[in-house]
């Protein structure tokens, strides 16, 4: 009896967190945008959550196209097919790696500090301040950190799978000696524009979605306590993390799955 | 008779199960002062965070220029809230701009006003409550008082038809503390604001405050102008005047005896 209760209980309480979530975005963003006022905000915060995620990106990027371009390449000299390290490569960052990881690493650096500064705000009375001179928190403080993660998202897992490219080029050509033309010429012919470019970056949108909605809304709802901004802040980072890769799962299976 | 701008009627406000108003009267002049007095924990600012909305009672008005607050859609709501401010008792400054946009942060959001206008507004309000020499410090590099003066600044950079202030005079040494009270009391003869003064400090209070208000177990235990406020021979209210810890209004929240607490955790 008392586990029913419970399980009860968690099961209204994730479903009215959702409807929480569904309405917080709808207020947020179903609104005219006043792009006069709206567009240096937008900006600022693609500074704070693009600019600053590039370093942890691009490092992370390069050494995952160099670690797959050496594990790929002693697999595939094997066979003597290391000619095909170009496209192995560059699959697997364009249609898996790039927005995945790319999704990981962002809830990890952005979504937690976009989920903490907006609980401190909320604990300081900051949005409740905003609420009284008569601006719209959601509007001011929500809509453009949303926009900004939105779209600096897919960004960064483009940039991740070039450079993870790059990486892969200086193992595999430079240091492990596979033919530069071939790699690029293989890689061209091989990979597809709308199976896999878009397809990869229809993740990644979907992703930067999931995961800026999370670090928001986590942040705008949580208990306004130091301890409260710290558990919102883990769960932006655990269940985005898990979304993300529950969701890549179904995606692929849509996308790839003959 | 003068005009009410802010008249809350047979008020109910519940949190959870412990009731903070029953069945209250407030009725708020215009153009004058009024002080709201009460022990600590009463539910002072709950009782301002009502009157903008920001919490519903579960039953009973308050009207705010004829319109009922707990009534109003959201876009109604907002507009009335810009006839309002209120400063915090926290002060919540916005910790990501410096004291000048924080001042300036209402008059962008509202008015179409040129750089050149806001920054004289702005410094001018900075000026009223001395901190001009300020408006670069971010909030964390400002002390206490110094915050509760820059968010005062910020609460009355519109001008608003009502000002809430929350505990004005916290934190204040004697001089910031005389000119707050001049402050208040100015911006509401010369432009006939109507202001809200939550304090405990009762000799100020009760240098400005046309009319007081003092609440204490979910109602109001007095009213009247400071001179028949000090008059009255309620207990109540002569307590709370007097300082007094022992007395008809309880100074300890509402707890079980202390020595049967006190047994229970040497047992
Ligand atoms: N967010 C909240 N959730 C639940 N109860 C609250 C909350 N905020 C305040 N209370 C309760 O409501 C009561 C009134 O609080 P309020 O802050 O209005 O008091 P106050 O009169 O302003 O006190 P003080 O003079 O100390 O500022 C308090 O007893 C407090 O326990
Ligand atoms: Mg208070």
């Amino acid at each position: 009896m008392e586990s029913i209760l419970r399980l009860g209980q968690s099961t209204v309480s994730v479903f009215s967190g959702l409807g929480r979530a569904v309405i917080m975005l709808m207020s947020a963003l179903l609104h005219v945008p006043n792009f006069k006022k709206g567009y240096p905000l937008l900006v600022k915060q693609l500074y704070a959550v693009g600019s600053l995620s590039l370093i942890i990106i691009v490092v992370s990027g390069g050494f995952i196209g160099m670690v797959l371009a050496l594990q790929g390449y002693t697999i595939l000299v094997d066979y003597g097919a290391e000619a095909s390290l170009g496209p192995m490569v560059a699959l697997s960052l364009l249609r898996e790696l790039g927005p995945v990881v790319a999704a990981l690493l962002f809830a990890g650096r952005a979504g937690s500090s976009l989920t903490a500064e907006i609980g401190l705000m909320k604990a300081t009375e900051q949005l409740s301040s905003m609420e009284m001179m008569a601006v719209d928190p959601l509007r001011r403080v929500i809509a453009p950190r949303f926009w900004a993660g939105f779209i600096a998202m897919p960004l960064l897992a483009a940039i991740f799978s070039m450079v993870g490219i790059l990486g892969a080029h200086l193992v595999g050509v430079d240091w492990l000696g596979v033919d530069s033309g071939t790699f690029w010429s293989m890689m061209q012919s091989q990979v597809e524009f709308g199976k896999d470019i878009m397809n990869g970056m229809i993740k990644s949108v979907v992703f930067a979605f999931v995961v800026t909605w999370i670090a928001v809304y986590k942040g705008y709802d949580c208990e306004p306590t130091s301890e409260g901004i710290s558990r919102a802040t883990t769960s932006t980072v655990v269940q985005s993390s898990l979304l993300v890769l529950g969701l890549d799962f179904v995606l692929t299976a849509l996308m790839f799955a003959r | 008779m003068t005009d009410i701008l802010v008249d809350i009627k047979n008020m109910t406000f519940k949190r959870e199960e412990r009731t903070i108003y029953e069945n209250i009267n407030i009725s708020i002049p215009k153009g004058k002062v009024t002080a709201i007095m009460g022990p600590s924990g009463i539910g002072k600012t709950t009782l301002l965070r009502l009157i903008g909305g920001q919490l519903k009672p579960q039953s009973g008005d308050i009207l705010f220029d004829g319109q009922n607050i707990p009534t109003l859609s959201r876009s109604r709501l907002y507009d009335v809230r810009k006839r309002m401010s209120m400063l915090f008792q926290s002060g919540a400054l916005f910790s990501e701009m410096n004291v000048f946009d924080n001042i300036a942060f209402p008059i962008r959001e509202h008015t179409q006003l040129t750089d050149d206008i806001i920054e004289k507004m702005v410094l001018m309000k900075l000026q009223a409550v001395g901190l001009r020499g300020a408006k670069d410090l971010k909030p964390s590099e400002l002390s206490g008082g110094m915050a509760r003066r820059a968010a005062l600044a910020r609460s009355i950079a519109l001008d608003p038809e009502l000002i809430m202030y929350d505990e004005p005079f916290a934190g204040q040494d004697p001089i910031s503390m005389g000119v707050i009270v001049r402050l208040i009391k100015s911006l509401n003869e010369a432009l006939g604001l109507t202001s809200i003064v939550v304090s405990h400090d009762v000799t100020e209070v009760m240098s400005i405050a046309d009319y007081i208000y003092i609440i204490a177990e979910q109602k109001v235990i007095g009213q009247g102008t400071a001179q028949e406020i000090r008059n009255q021979t309620s207990g109540l209210v002569n307590q709370f005047v007097q300082g007094e810890a022992d007395g008809p209004v309880p100074f300890h929240f509402p707890a079980k005896g202390l020595k049967e607490e006190l047994l229970k955790v040497t047992k």
